[in-house]
C-alpha cells in the first residue's frame, strides 16, 4: 500500500443558511485513525462527504494522497440484480478482488436479489465493495448502523487490519467503536 | 479508465434497454406506437391526408415517448450514491453521463427507428417519405437523448422533477423538431443535415451540463 495521508485544515462546512462547525483540522497518516462523534445533525456525515472530495467545505482546504472508499447509508449495489451480479459490476471497475463474502456471511446470499437483504446484510454487501475496492482512505459514515453484535465486532477488526496495513480511517459514528489508537474529534467543540 | 467506462455503459445498457428482468421498460415504444394508431381514428381514413402529415405526426409522437423514460435516467443512481461512488474511483461526471447519453440513445432511438416502420404502415405513409424520416430520426434521436439526459441530471434532486423534465423537454427539443420534420416536405437532405447538426451540439452540450447538474446536486 503506497503512503497514504489525508490532511484537514481549518474546515468549516455551510448547510442552507447554518454553519455546522468551524475550524475543524485533521491530520491522518498511515495506520492513523479517527472517529468523530456527536450528536445527530452535528454535520458528521457533511465532513465525511467533504473529506471525499464530493462536497466543498466552506472554508479550509482538504487534501487526500491515496484513493477515497467511502461507505454510507447508500450501497450503491443495484436493487433488481443478484448480489453476486450486483458486486461484479463494481469488481468490473476495481479490478477482480479476492473476494471476502465467506468472512462477511455473503456467501449464501450472492444469488438473492439485493432489495430483499436486510439493513445490515445490505451493509455488509456494501463493506464487501469497500474491500474490493482496496482504497488507501476509508471513510465509514455510521458503519454500524443495522449491523447485529458479530457483525459490528467484524466491521472493527476490518478497520483495525486496515489500520494495521497502513490505511486510514475516519469513522463517523455515535455508537462506540472500538479501535486501537483511535483519536476522537467531538464535532461539539467546533460548533460555529 | 477504459474498462470503468465499459462497465458502466453494459450496466447502463442493462437498465435501459427494453425487456428482461431489470431491464428498462417497452413503455415509450408502445406510446409511440399509440399515438400513430390513434391519429388516423381522428381524422378520420383520408389517406392522402394521412400520408402527407403523418410523417410529423411520427415525429411529434417520437418526441413525446422521448419524455416518458426521464425520470428514471439519472435520479435513481444519483439516490443510490452510483455517482459518488464514481466519482471517488476517478470517474468523472460528465464522462459518466456521456456514457450515459450513449447508452439512452442506444435503448431508444435505433428501436424507435424500427417502430417507424409499422408506424408508417397505420398512417399510410409510402417507402420515399419513411426513408426521409428514418434518416431524420437517426440523425434527431442522439439529440433526443442529450437533451433527456441533460434535463433528467437536472431535475434528479427535484421534488416533481419528472413533470417538470417533460415540460422542459420540449421546447428544447422544438428545433429538433423543425428540421426533422421540415425535411418531409422538401425531400431535401438540408433538413436531416441541420437537424444532424443541432444533435451534434446537443451532444456536446451534454456531458458539461449534465455533469455540473450531478455535482450541484450533492452541494443541494
Amino acid at each position: 500500500m503506497q503512503a497514504c495521508q489525508l490532511t484537514a485544515s481549518e474546515i468549516a462546512c455551510r448547510r442552507g443558511d447554518r454553519v455546522l462547525f468551524r475550524g475543524l483540522s485533521l491530520d491522518l497518516r498511515p495506520g492513523g485513525a479517527v472517529r468523530l462523534a456527536g450528536a445527530n445533525g452535528i454535520g458528521k456525515s457533511s465532513l465525511i462527504r467533504i473529506l471525499a472530495g464530493l462536497m466543498r467545505p466552506f472554508s479550509g482546504t482538504v487534501a487526500r494522497r491515496g484513493a477515497v472508499g467511502l461507505l454510507d447509508e447508500r450501497p450503491a449495489l443495484d436493487e433488481l440484480q443478484p448480489l453476486g451480479s450486483a458486486l461484479a459490476f463494481w469488481q468490473g471497475i476495481d479490478g477482480a478482488a479476492d473476494n471476502e463474502f465467506a468472512r462477511l456471511g455473503l456467501g449464501e446470499l450472492l444469488d438473492v436479489p439485493v432489495r430483499y437483504l436486510s439493513t445490515g446484510q445490505r451493509k455488509r454487501a456494501a463493506l464487501a465493495r469497500l474491500l474490493g475496492q482496496r482504497a488507501e482512505l476509508w471513510l465509514l459514515d455510521e458503519p454500524l448502523n443495522g449491523l447485529d453484535t458479530s457483525a459490528a465486532a467484524l466491521v472493527e477488526t476490518l478497520a483495525a487490519e486496515h489500520c494495521a496495513g497502513g490505511g486510514i480511517c475516519v469513522i463517523a459514528s455515535h455508537q462506540p467503536f472500538a479501535l486501537p489508537g483511535m483519536a476522537q474529534v467531538e464535532l461539539a467543540e467546533y460548533r460555529a | 479508465m477504459s474498462r470503468a467506462l465499459l462497465a458502466i455503459l453494459l450496466r447502463d445498457l442493462r437498465l435501459f434497454l427494453p425487456g428482461g428482468k431489470s431491464g428498462g421498460s417497452l413503455l415509450p415504444l408502445l406510446f409511440f406506437l399509440a399515438v400513430a394508431m390513434l391519429y388516423p381514428f381522428a381524422v378520420g381514413p383520408d389517406a392522402p391526408l394521412l400520408a402527407r402529415t403523418g410523417g410529423g405526426m411520427i415525429w411529434v409522437a417520437a418526441l413525446l415517448a422521448a419524455i416518458l423514460p426521464l425520470d428514471r435516467l439519472v435520479a435513481p443512481d444519483l439516490e443510490q450514491g452510483f455517482f459518488d461512488q464514481w466519482a471517488l474511483r476517478g470517474i468523472s461526471e460528465e464522462a459518466a453521463i456521456a456514457v450515459r447519453v450513449l447508452a439512452h440513445w442506444l435503448s431508444f432511438g435505433p428501436p424507435l427507428m424500427l417502430a417507424a416502420v409499422p408506424a408508417s404502415a397505420l398512417l399510410g405513409i409510402d417507402g420515399a417519405a419513411l426513408e426521409v424520416v428514418a434518416w431524420g430520426l437517426l440523425a434527431g434521436t442522439p439529440g433526443l437523448a442529450a437533451i433527456g439526459v441533460t434535463i433528467a441530471a437536472l431535475t434528479a434532486t427535484l421534488r416533481s422533477g419528472a413533470a417538470l423534465a417533460g415540460l422542459l423537454l420540449v421546447p428544447l427539443a422544438v428545433p429538433l423538431l423543425v428540421f426533422g420534420a421540415g425535411a418531409l416536405s422538401t425531400g431535401g437532405e438540408s433538413g436531416i443535415a441541420l437537424t444532424a447538426a443541432i444533435s451534434l451540439v446537443l451532444l456536446a452540450i451534454a456531458p458539461f451540463a449534465g455533469g455540473a447538474a450531478i455535482r450541484a446536486a450533492r452541494e443541494g
